[in-house]
């Protein structure tokens, strides 16, 4: 199927006109977390309403992806310009539909006016909530395939790779490695094959956005994937995503199956000598498999267990053959740059961050949800601007980011822009995206040791270091949790997350001692009034021998 | 590609399932984890004769099937409780107290995490994260999440399962 610019145009409008047959669009989030508060039975709920009213044919319905304001589901949005609503229950649904040609039911409306909306700057998640992720006509209505088709027909692989490199785009995973530097890489590489992965394996604790991306806008991750494939002259494609995410599995093979029929993927791709194939490899529950040697292992059908680089797969990756690997938001980021143009990416951000990276915002404060702001914002921005502060009028506290493999920011350094580079220097990390709020009632020595008993049990155990150190840390935290360590015990703490950093095989192990480290650099006075005052000050250890008063 | 000549360990229909995700393959040692998932899916958990028979359709060593099988969470060696008590530990519901949870379950219960009670009604596992941190703490009652849960909302929940 030849499809080129025009014929792609002339689709957008075939799909506008048909979305402007309705005088309303009511769409409900039908994302993970809106599901779990029964927003499927919204959606049925609704459409029984309509019909029973005879307005099926003048408003339409939409199951859409996350709208962001997690916390508030199920939450609906009425179109055009209408008002969003939140907690909507079954009960409501009459009012609201009685509502839609008047006044809106005030005591459902969820105010958009606000800096949670208005703060934010939306590449990534500019179809979320918008479209519906299982048609690919909503997809191209909103100028999804512009820029695969622009790719195929207008640039060559250099030019595309080019693009990135000039728009400055950095490995969204966490770890900010150049993306143009990655896929030059690749597409340099000798190899009889070429695979392309896309990781979905978000295994931190504390981040969905990934899983909110590939439930709500499939196709452009798999967009973003067949202009990788065509950049580095890649066949084949694994997106490779967690068991425990069944609907992003559903979704991503909807889009599959879809995108194939329109021709999107396959043989001769939009008419021209470009083939590509995807397929979907589940995650079995390994945290260890985001690592990317890991991750090629597990598509392999072996254990997960990472092996040391060099060779990077980039050179000798899945089955030894040259392997492109990026995170799902990555990809996220491809077609809009191609379409858009690298100029207008790189104005977003500040110096060698460009763009816009995306948050799961939980914990303790007021707007928990899905945010994308631009690089550059400050940490206090994020907190009271747009998570409108901390609840019940407790004192802020810490700032975890990078889930396991990051640490605790605190106060005194909110006003800090995010970048990749700031957050290190913090002693966290960007990471996956994952932010959660603190507030006095947390113990940041127990925080530390939930999070090494994370790492200790998802060390793979291939290696010393990682193995044995984290569950020697653990120990050692729990001993100080619990009131029954000395300052000896400190002393060896510190100098095991020393030689575990510097003497693991992977990131896992490598970055393990990281919550500790930042919280000691922080919050060593917690430290201290566990191992000599053997009091916890947040209240949250149980102490052994606690000291009467 | 192999061809497969072996019997199913079982008349069972299940096994046609799992034959057509080894034949989808093409037999291929790279198939394992997806088989499992097949018969995990199929059966609940992981039976010693599954394993072998996959062993052996797909010519791997059963050290290996079983090395797969022990290293990832999501495999299960022993059947599942008839219910099953998912509390979520992900960072954001340990921090607005899904350990409380955790412990009010495992001590009315009397079995710690990852364990079924022995009449078999009961199964009390944990997960590192549901993704559905605006809702923390979340919990999952056999497939059906449930947010901003208070351990007494719990103790309810799981009681009627008794």
């Amino acid at each position: 199927m030849a499809i080129n610019m025009d014929e792609l145009k002339e689709r957008v409008v075939a799909s506008q006109e048909a979305d402007a047959q309705f005088t309303h669009s009511i769409r409900v989030c039908m994302a993970s977390g809106c599901l779990s508060s029964q927003s499927d039975l919204l959606k049925k709920e609704l459409e029984a309403e309509l019909k029973k009213r005879g307005l099926e044919k003048t408003c339409q319905i939409k199951g859409v992806g996350c709208f962001g304001p997690c916390a508030n589901g199920p939450v609906i949005a009425v179109e055009p310009n209408g008002p969003m609503y939140q907690e909507v229950k079954v009960t409501d649904i009459p009012a609201i539909v009685e509502a839609l040609d008047t006044k809106p039911v005030e005591k459902l409306v969820l105010p958009t006016d606000t800096p949670f909306f208005n703060r934010q700057v939306k590449i990534v998640l500019e179809n979320s909530g918008k479209i519906d992720p299982e048609s690919i006509e909503d997809y191209i209505a909103a100028g999804g395939f512009e820029g695969l088709v622009r790719a195929l027909h207008e640039m060559t692989p250099q030019e595309v790779i080019d693009s990135l490199t000039k728009a400055n785009l950095r490995g969204r995973g966490g770890g900010g490695y150049p993306t143009g530097l990655k896929w030059s890489t690749v597409a340099k590489a000798e190899g009889a094959h070429k695979y392309v992965i896309c990781n979905g394996d978000e295994g931190d604790p504390g981040a969905f956005m990934d899983r909110s991306v590939m439930e709500a806008d499939p196709f452009r991750v798999l967009e973003g994937m067949l202009i990788a494939g065509y950049a580095v002259g890649a066949d084949y494609g694994y997106l490779y995503v967690r068991a425990e995410y069944p609907l992003a599995v559903k979704m991503l093979k909807a889009a599959i199956r879809q995108a194939t029929k329109q021709g999107f993927l396959g043989k001769n791709i939009c008419g021209t000598p470009f083939s590509f194939e995807v397929d979907i490899r589940l995650g079995a529950g390994a945290f260890v498999c985001g690592e990317e040697t890991a991750l090629i292992a597990s598509i392999e059908g072996k254990r997960g267990q990472p092996r040391p680089r060099p060779p990077y797969p980039a050179e000798s990756g899945l089955w030894g053959y040259p392997t492109l690997i990026n995170n799902v938001e990555t990809y996220a980021n491809i077609a809009p740059i191609i379409r858009r143009g690298m100029e207008w990416f790189h104005d977003i951000g500040f110096h060698k961050n460009r763009g816009t990276k995306v948050f799961a915002l939980s914990g303790k404060i007021n707007n928990i949800g899905l945010i994308e702001v631009p690089m550059g914002i400050t940490l206090r921005e994020i907190i009271y601007d747009i998570g409108g502060g901390i609840p019940n009028g407790k004192a802020f506290k810490a700032l975890q980011t990078g889930g396991p493999s990051g640490g605790c920011i605190p106060a005194e350094h909110l006003d800090t822009p995010i970048s990749y580079e700031s957050l290190s220097q913090l002693g966290s990390m960007m990471g996956s995206g994952g932010m959660i709020i603190m507030d006095e009632t947390s113990c940041m020595v127990d925080v530390a040791k939930y999070f090494m008993e994370f790492c200790m049990d998802e060390s793979c155990g291939k290696c010393v270091p990682c193995r044995v150190g984290t569950a020697h840390m653990y120990d050692l935290l729990s001993k100080i949790c619990d009131g029954s360590a000395t300052l000896d015990d400190l002393a060896l703490l510190e100098q095991l997350c020393d030689v575990v950093k510097n003497t693991s095989l992977c990131g896992l192990g490598q970055s393990s001692p990281n919550p500790v480290l930042s919280t000691l650099r922080y919050f060593r006075d917690e430290y201290m009034a566990h191992i000599v005052e053997k009091r916890c000050p947040a209240g949250v250890c149980k102490m052994k021998h606690a000291v009467e008063a | 590609m192999r061809s497969a000549t072996l019997a199913p360990p079982s008349e069972d229909k299940r096994w046609r399932l799992v034959d057509a995700t080894m034949r989808r393959h093409g037999h291929s040692p790279n198939a394992l984890i997806e088989t499992l998932h097949t018969v995990q899916e199929s059966f609940g958990y992981l039976e010693d004769d599954a394993l072998r028979y996959v062993a052996k359709s797909l010519h791997v060593p059963m050290s290996r099937v079983y090395g797969v099988a022990t290293f990832y969470y999501f495999f299960s060696l022993k059947p599942a409780g008839e219910h099953r008590c998912v509390v979520c530990l992900g960072t954001a519901c340990y921090i607005k107290g899904g350990k409380a949870i955790l412990d009010t379950i495992s001590e009315m219960a009397g079995i710690k995490p990852g364990q079924t009670t022995p009449d078999g009604r009961l199964s009390l596992l944990t997960v590192r994260c549901v993704g559905s941190c605006g809702l923390a703490p979340a919990v999952v009652f056999d497939d059906e999440v449930k947010g901003r849960v208070t351990p007494p909302e719990a103790i309810d929940r799981v009681k009627d399962w008794f």
